[in-house]
């Protein structure tokens, strides 16, 4: 894959760094995201995936280095990057106790959409995702894979220019997460840029390229199909072995 | 002021699901206001009275007839000597010990005089302090009467004092306490519905998706503040309401004032609130800090105890509490129909604490750390 022209980069950061005490939780990656791409971000337990996601989102400020999100700065310009940002945690953060048509209102309404567009966004999600029959349920009582679709399509609502997904499919059967990347290309087919960090090998395969993180650092960045054969690999989980054995960080 | 509308809508629509909070604001405060003024009482009556007599004269006689007869005590026991009147106290089943020595009658009739001796167990320091009172002037009227007896064509010159209660003409203990009863459901409601309700969604996780939109913190706190101040709002009409239908206390002073001073002092305790909330990482945690500071609040607040009775010190820790000033002014307005300008000085202070709690907790309200 040709690396795109600058304008045209989503994320850049260079040598980001998080530190908590003497614990360097992130240590000085540097990486580059094009718009539109799907950006596998991998790494074992303990890596410091959800913290360096964390500081492109702007929920938490970087000890040092530069990057900027949608061309914004993540030390200054924090409430301009949300606007055009989407993230979906690790943990499940809906209102369980509204119905997933409230849950849709609100979030699309705290992102500034009409009235008009809240009523025919509700209308496409709902049957994007067939589930016009539980639209009046609270969400709590959906089964997981169908809180993370829900979950994933409340994140883009308001169409961001990035969307940072944290293990999306963790505790998803293989079925739904095969609909949740559906999902994912769908949103890269209207331009979105997907940052997603995930256990699954399989889904690494289905990334534009990814980048592997050991012990706070990117120990490796290129396309599946590169890493393959850079590491004489049959497998991206070939490729992730190799790397992570030697982690000194365990969980 | 849409991305607020969202919020309220939000939370109005979580709060009447919880069937939990529904019972906070509505059951709690109705159990509390009926429950807590008639038996939380301050109305000294049966005392335990141990009577020593050591004179068996008419005049003793006569003396104990009309204590017995006063209504606040109760003769639970004629002792022989003043020692096992006290082991009575010891036992717990006296409160006062009256000794009337050998040759009462004689001394009084003789001499004009004669001492009586009282022992009281001051461990309820108020029932110890009104028993002994009550008695005084018991023994003071007995012995007017007896004056009277004597000397009937010129009594001597005495001061008789009549006092005569204002704004609460019985003296009774459930108009001092229902008002400020008021004050204490609004405390607890508002305290720890918002310390909470942040809080939870910390533990959930979903403020962070919450941080990670372009909300603005004025709007996040605005939107937790106003619905737990409706509600406040509305514990506070209940509250208004049962104390006039079951206590037949009809404020005084004018409502606007009271719903004004009120509603000030929601802010102040909502932003009290959500202070504890920014601070807090756990719903555990913010109670336990909840606690504490409504706990000193509510006791150093004149709830109980007069506010003048403490040093000086101590009345300048419950000055920085709002608390204190809402009883205060509750009462003010409710008994006495204090006017506004009665109470603006107060107004103020709660204005103060207002804007210092809100202003803070929404600075220390971080969307990015």
């Amino acid at each position: 894959m040709q690396p795109p022209p600058a304008s045209a980069q989503a994320i850049v950061c260079h040598e980001l760094t998080k530190q908590f005490g003497d614990f360097r939780a992130v240590d000085k990656i540097t990486l580059s995201v094009a718009q539109g791409e799907i950006f596998g971000f991998l790494g074992a337990n303990g890596a410091g995936k959800t913290t360096a996601m964390r500081m492109l989102c702007g929920l938490s400020y970087p000890s040092a280095g530069q990057a900027t999100v949608a061309g914004f700065d993540v030390y200054r310009q924090q409430e301009k990057i949300k606007q055009n940002i989407g993230y979906m945690s690790q943990k499940f953060s809906l209102y369980e106790n509204l119905t997933i048509l409230e849950n849709i209102e609100f979030f699309g309404g705290i992102y500034g959409l009409s009235n008009q567009q809240l009523r025919a966004k509700s209308e496409e999600l709902i049957t994007t995702l067939g589930l016009h029959k539980e639209a009046k349920k609270l969400v709590g009582s959906l089964p997981l894979g169908w809180k993370q679709k829900l979950a994933f399509s409340v994140a883009i609502i308001h169409e961001p220019k990035i969307v940072f997904l944290d293990e999306p499919t963790g505790g998803v059967d293989p079925v739904t997460r095969r609909q949740f990347w559906d999902l994912i290309y769908a949103a890269a087919d209207r331009g979105i840029t997907n940052f997603v960090t995930t256990h699954y090998m399989d889904e690494a395969e289905y990334c534009n390229r990814v980048s592997i993180m050991v012990d706070g650092r990117v120990e490796a960045l290129d396309s599946p199909a590169n890493l393959k054969l850079q590491y004489h690999a049959d497998s991206m989980d070939e490729v992730f072995y190799q790397l992570a054995r030697g982690a000194q960080r365990g969980e | 002021m849409r991305i607020l509308f969202f919020l309220l809508r939000k939370e109005f629509r979580q709060i009447f699901r919880d069937k939990s909070i529904l019972a906070v604001i509505f059951i709690l405060p109705s159990i509390q206001l009926v429950i807590m003024p008639q038996a939380a009482n301050y109305d000294v009556k049966n005392i335990n009275l141990a009577v020593v007599d050591n004179d068996h004269s008419s005049y003793s006689r006569r003396l104990i007839a009309k204590v017995g007869s006063s209504g606040y005590f109760r003769i639970v026991a004629a002792s022989p000597s003043f020692k096992q009147g006290l082991r009575l106290v010891e036992a717990n089943t006296a409160d006062l010990v009256l000794e009337i020595p050998a040759g009462f009658e004689r001394n009084l009739v003789r001499e004009g005089s004669q001492q009586l001796s009282l022992a009281v167990d001051a461990i309820n320091g108020t029932r110890a302090g009104l028993g002994g009172a009550y008695l005084t002037r018991i023994i003071g009227d007995f012995n007017q009467a007896v004056r009277l007896e004597w000397q009937s064509p010129a009594p001597a010159a005495a001061i008789d004092v009549t006092s005569s209660n204002w704004y609460n003409p019985l003296g009774e203990y459930r108009f001092f306490m229902v008002p400020a009863i008021l004050v204490l459901l609004l405390t607890m409601v508002g305290g720890f519905l918002t310390a909470l309700n942040i809080v939870r969604e910390k533990e959930i996780g979903t403020i962070e998706q919450i941080n990670v939109s372009p909300i603005r913190k004025w709007q996040f706190i605005l939107g937790k503040l106003i619905p737990f101040w409706v509600l406040g709002m509305v514990v506070f009409t209940i509250g208004l309401t049962i104390a006039r239908v079951l206590y037949g206390i009809i404020p005084v002073g004018s409502i606007p004032v009271l719903y004004l001073f009120a509603g000030v002092y929601l802010v102040a305790l909502l932003g009290f609130g959500l202070l504890i909330s920014t601070y807090s990482e756990t719903q555990v945690q913010a109670m336990f800090v909840a606690f504490f500071f409504i706990m000193i609040f509510i006791l150093m607040s004149g709830l109980f105890t007069s506010l003048d009775s403490m040093p000086p010190w101590a009345r300048y820790i419950a000055y920085c509490s709002p608390v204190t000033h809402f009883i205060e002014v509750v009462r003010m307005i409710i008994l006495k129909g204090s006017s506004l300008r009665d109470v603006s000085h107060q107004l103020g202070y709660e204005a103060i604490f207002a804007v210092v709690l809100n202003t803070w907790a929404m600075l220390n309200y971080r969307k990015t750390t």
